[in-house]
């Protein structure tokens, strides 16, 4: 790996990885809409929208916020909390439906359609799809719909209609297929907002520059902070948004470990677990060729998280880039671990974060103690766990 | 010559158009696949795609979904749909084969070792739906380099520029998808196919083949007088699914509906 990191390529590849694998009718407005991205990218007028919608309309800057007590309990490294739970609906996805709605918006397309897993970017896309005055379809898995109804009525309030996935294995990648069908039969009106660093090109830059915003925040903030750089980063992968969204400012930073901690589920060695980077092996699955979960066939495998949002069998390919080159490591978390992390947080910090981000904060409980006091973790807190507390409480036989 | 290009040259000649059905290998048994092939041929049919049945179409409607479930479900692969194709060539040595289906099930295999097995196969051709000539020139020379067409699809969004490309990429025939959606959609307009063609022919001279939402035979002959020939596949499939507790009938009315088709073609 060269000193500049510039990735990806004019054609969407870092390294093997990436690219475009889509059928012929797809082809068309992926161009369409890389021109327009690559245009809009360098227009000033559109960023400074942009950056205006991320201030007084998602919240941002988020706080970086350090965790004294947590960092005491576990006895090392110094522990900040990236905290973007505090956006507007809750999570880091709205800095990128921010971001495509406006695109979509200039682009002259008036229908919006997204995939989600947790519901977060099904609300995050809702909640911009409202503001825009967009029609607005979300693809969710069925499965995931019933353990995320909270944010199947948010959608719901927010004027979405919510398609209820029955196909497969009825979570987020039969969501994302579904959504692919749908552009497909209505490419001249509708945009899609994937919500995560994966897709065809130009999805998996462009998601990653619209979230890029919380590395480079993250920087400044930690070297107002501490004075210099933090020693690691953490942060949960799915398809891998809040991470990239955290990695990306300080990949030329060498100094600066990362860490991406995949869902483990019911453990790696079980077989039923979300963590195609640890576990899984190179391929093509929606539009991109990156690590995925598969058998020997090429047949995708059905995967397992508690958290619907890391309930996915691919991963954005920069994750797979990073992984081969070293530059980030990929590590993983079960389950139980995560309710741990879930539990520790809230109860150390009073605050509680999403499954997806409980999974960063039980890694973090394994790496501080292993660091020494003065130096710096940052974890992306990338959700709050509102939406999760149906299913802890009945996890813990409490009916709501 | 491939027998594709011998196939489509055969058919000009004697001014007919090629009828090309889709079933997916495997569906909804894996023994009910080769002597339904032998039949269709039976009833007229000029080339079989046979489709390798993947987790994840992504570009195909629910009725194809659900084949590619059935077949999944009883553990069908592509290489076992390459045995199912090794299968047929034992009595049919004339029927050009060609697999569609999606990429991954090919780079699991590995690329050079998914083109010697189509090669023993004696496979015509390979559509892989998500792999267009930008990302696709490595595996589609290593099908060439052993006489198998690679086909691509177009659509009707497609520019001139792309035509071009698939006309330099591609052999055998271009697979024209007939309207912007899914497989078995319902809004086929062949006003627009028509107007399409005239755009697609002007710039390259490969056979088209006309798919997607072909139902009937009166559709099938109106795409089929457009392009060269027609591909029916979801319609066909229905016939399976509406029948799955009597699989004799249900190859009955594919061919009863096959049989139509090429009368139609004909006349």
């Amino acid at each position: 790996m060269t000193e500049k990191y510039n990735m990806p390529d004019e054609r969407g590849h870092f390294g093997p990885y990436g690219g475009i694998f889509v059928a012929e009718t797809l082809m068309p407005p992926i161009q369409e809409l890389n021109e327009a991205y690559q245009r809009y990218l360098a227009d000033p007028e559109f960023i400074a929208e942009l950056d205006a919608d991320l201030k007084y309309y998602v919240g941002r800057p988020s706080p970086l916020y350090h965790a004294e007590r947590w960092s005491r309990e576990l006895g090392g490294a110094q522990i900040y909390l990236k905290r973007e739970d505090l956006n507007h609906t809750g999570s880091h996805k709205i800095n990128n439906t921010v971001g495509q709605a406006l695109l979509a918006k200039r682009m002259g397309k008036t229908r919006i359609i997204a995939e989600t897993g947790a519901g977060q970017h099904g609300v995050a896309t809702a909640t911009i799809a409202a503001r825009l005055g967009l029609e607005c379809v979300v693809y969710m898995g069925a499965v995931d719909v019933a353990r995320q109804s909270l944010n199947v009525y948010r959608m719901k309030l927010l004027g979405a209609t919510v398609i209820a996935v029955k196909s497969g294995s009825k979570t987020l990648k039969d969501a994302l297929n579904e959504a692919l069908r749908d552009w497909v039969t209505n490419v001249d009106n509708t945009f899609y907002i994937i919500g995560t660093v994966a897709g065809p090109h130009p999805y998996p830059a462009m998601v990653r520059d619209f979230q890029s915003i919380i590395g480079r925040e993250a920087k400044e903030q930690c070297l107002e902070a501490t004075g210099r750089l933090p020693d690691a980063l953490v942060a949960c992968v799915g398809g891998g948004s809040n991470a990239i969204g955290l990695f990306y400012p300080f990949i030329e930073d060498k100094s600066v470990k990362m860490y991406g901690v995949e869902a483990a589920g019911d453990g790696v060695a079980t077989g039923r677990h979300s963590a195609p980077l640890c576990a899984g092996r190179p391929g093509v699955l929606h539009g991109n060729r990156t690590y995925l979960m598969c058998d020997d066939d090429g047949e995708i495998i059905e995967t397992h998280s508690i958290s619907a949002g890391l309930d996915y069998p691919g991963v954005g390919p920069e994750h797979a880039w990073l992984k081969d080159t070293g530059r980030a490591n990929y590590v993983n978390i079960t389950d139980t671990e995560a309710l741990e992390g879930f539990y520790a947080l809230t109860r150390m910090e009073g605050i509680i974060p999403a499954l997806e981000s409980s999974h960063a904060m039980a890694y973090t409980m394994k790496l501080a103690p292993t660091m020494s006091k003065d130096e710096t973790i940052i974890i992306n807190l990338s959700g709050r766990g509102d939406k999760d507390m149906q299913t802890m409480a009945k996890r813990e036989g409490i009916e709501l | 010559m491939s027998r594709l290009a011998a196939k489509f040259e055969a058919l000009a000649k004697a001014g007919r158009k090629a009828l090309i059905p889709f079933v997916t290998a495997g569906d909804p048994r894996p023994d009910f696949t080769v002597p339904l092939m032998h039949e269709m041929v039976k009833a007229g049919v000029d080339v079989i795609e046979l489709g390798v049945p993947f987790s994840d179409p992504m570009a195909d409607g629910p009725v194809i979904q659900r084949a590619s479930e059935r077949a999944l479900a009883h553990k069908m692969s592509l290489r076992r749909t390459l045995e199912t194709a090794i299968e047929f060539r034992k009595t049919d040595q004339d029927t050009p084969i060609v697999l569609m289906g999606y990429l991954n099930p090919i780079e699991a295999m590995g690329y050079a070792d998914f083109a010697n097995a189509a090669q023993r196969a004696d496979i015509d051709g390979v559509l892989t739906v998500d792999l267009p000539p930008e990302e696709g020139l490595e595996c589609s020379a290593l099908l060439k380099a052993r006489g198998i067409d690679p086909i691509f699809l177009l659509a009707p969004n497609s520019t001139d520029e792309r035509v071009k490309k698939m006309d330099a990429a591609g052999s055998g025939y271009i697979y024209y998808v007939s309207l912007k959606g899914v497989t078995g959609a319902g809004h086929l307009n062949t006003a627009d196919v028509e107007h399409k063609l005239q755009q697609i022919r002007a710039n390259t001279n490969l056979p088209i083949a006309i798919g997607f939402g072909v139902k009937d035979a009166a559709t099938a002959k109106t795409i089929a007088n457009i392009g060269d020939g027609v591909v029916i596949g979801s319609a066909l499939i229905n016939k399976i699914e509406d029948n799955l507790d009597d699989l004799d009938l249900a190859k009955q009315e594919i061919i009863t509906l096959l049989a139509s088709i090429r009368q139609a073609l004909d006349n």
